[in-house]
């Protein structure tokens, strides 16, 4: 019984594994180091209080907020990770 | 017998099942034999109804030894007391998370319904009203207006692509029933993972819509229509015929969902048709055509390797 090309075997543990990539990219951008060297800083995003933020105020916007919010809970899910993938391989 | 004493008592909350008793025993030997418990059954099917007519409130269990004591009737009236509690709690809880009653609405359809939106989904170009029409501010359900999304096709749809996909896979012997299992979450993860580019390139571009985020898994859902149509021509007719109906249904969906996008993404006078010039708009409308033209994408992508 062959499995079928690689593009289709996604699971529902793939997306989660997914997400939990994407998450803590986006968690890792330092504000000082890094984004402030590409004028994405934090006295970038909030300027116009009009009703058009504009998307990159909107990504400045989002990627503090997933930092704020998920830095205690990607804590817990990145041990869980670890401890598993130690323990199952 | 210990009947005559538990008749009366049991007769107002036990009405319910002895219905579905009395219909099923009615079926025949056959129907009593499905739905009795085998522990009497091998006193033979006669016995059987004479158990039933005898012990109506039995609920279902021949041997009446279970009933006579008063002991094990407490115990059935706390444990059913017990169940509707924990019925309750998981009803509210689960009300927290998922919005049962705003899900309701979406499965608020009937046949004309979903006739009517089907051919709309193939053939969307002589439909010319495509507003929503609202009642007192909440739209109305989808059995009173066929341009309201719902779930129910959604769901059929996705569920028949994927006996169709496991069909497709059975003629080209490839089948086993574990990829059934695989279609099914991989055709899923695809589609929660368009959702959730959808909810992100609206969350960027600051559209102040009223999609919520139902309404965009249900116009996701859309396309599974077209997949089945042209899979289930592929698999009649062959390749030539596989093409030609995805084609058609590609541009069926493509149509059916800028149309209905325009209304509800872009501003009152870009909806109507007249170019509005404007970065917002334009953004918009890209946005529109993007979301738009992924639907035929996901159609090719999600059924190509099943026609060979």
């Amino acid at each position: 019984m062959e499995l079928k090309s690689f593009y289709m075997a996604f699971t529902l543990y793939s997306l989660i594994q997914t997400a939990i990539l994407c998450t803590n990219a986006i968690a890792v951008l330092h504000e000082e180091r890094f984004l402030s060297k590409f004028g994405w800083g934090v006295d970038h995003g909030v300027g116009g209080f009009g009703d058009d933020p504009g998307i990159k105020a909107q990504i400045l916007t989002l990627i503090r907020s997933v930092r704020t919010v998920m830095r205690v809970p990607l804590i817990i899910v990145n041990s869980a990770c670890i401890v598993l993938l130690l323990l199952f391989g | 017998m210990d009947y005559t004493a538990t008749q009366s008592g049991f007769r107002q909350r036990k009405l319910q099942p002895n219905m579905r008793l009395r219909t099923s025993l009615v079926d025949g030997s056959e129907g009593s034999q499905l739905f009795e418990d085998t522990s009497g059954a091998a006193s033979g099917p006669q016995t059987g109804y004479s158990n039933q007519q005898a012990g109506p409130q039995a609920a279902g269990f021949p041997g009446q030894s279970i009933l006579s004591d008063p002991m094990s009737n407490l115990a059935m009236a706390y444990g059913s007391s017990l169940a509707s509690q924990g019925r309750e709690m998981v009803d509210k809880n689960l009300d927290r998370f998922i919005p049962i009653s705003k899900l309701k609405y979406y499965f608020a359809v009937d046949t004309v319904y979903v006739g009517k939106k089907l051919g709309l989904l193939v053939f969307p170009y002589m439909h010319e009203n495509w507003e929503v029409s609202y009642q007192q501010d909440t739209p109305v359900a989808p059995r009173f207006d066929v341009n309201a999304p719902d779930l129910y096709i959604p769901a059929m749809g996705f569920i028949t692509y994927i006996l169709v996909a496991g069909l497709a896979l059975g003629t080209q012997n490839k089948f086993s029933p574990e990829l059934l299992g695989v279609q099914a979450s991989s055709a899923f993860v695809w589609l929660i993972m368009e959702v959730l580019a959808v909810l992100l390139s609206l969350y960027l571009v600051t559209v102040n819509t009223d999609l919520t985020t139902i309404d965009l898994l249900a116009f996701s859902g859309y396309k599974y229509v077209g997949m089945i149509v042209g899979v289930v021509a592929g698999l009649l007719f062959g390749r030539p015929a596989y093409y030609l109906s995805l084609l058609w249904c590609c541009v069926a969906i493509f149509v059916f969902m800028i149309r209905t996008l325009r209304l509800k993404l872009l501003s009152e006078a870009a909806a109507e048709g007249r170019l509005v010039r404007g970065a917002k708009n334009q953004l918009r409308m890209y946005l529109t055509m993007s979301i738009a033209a992924a639907q035929p994408i996901f159609m090719y992508w999600l059924t190509y390797h099943l026609i060979r």
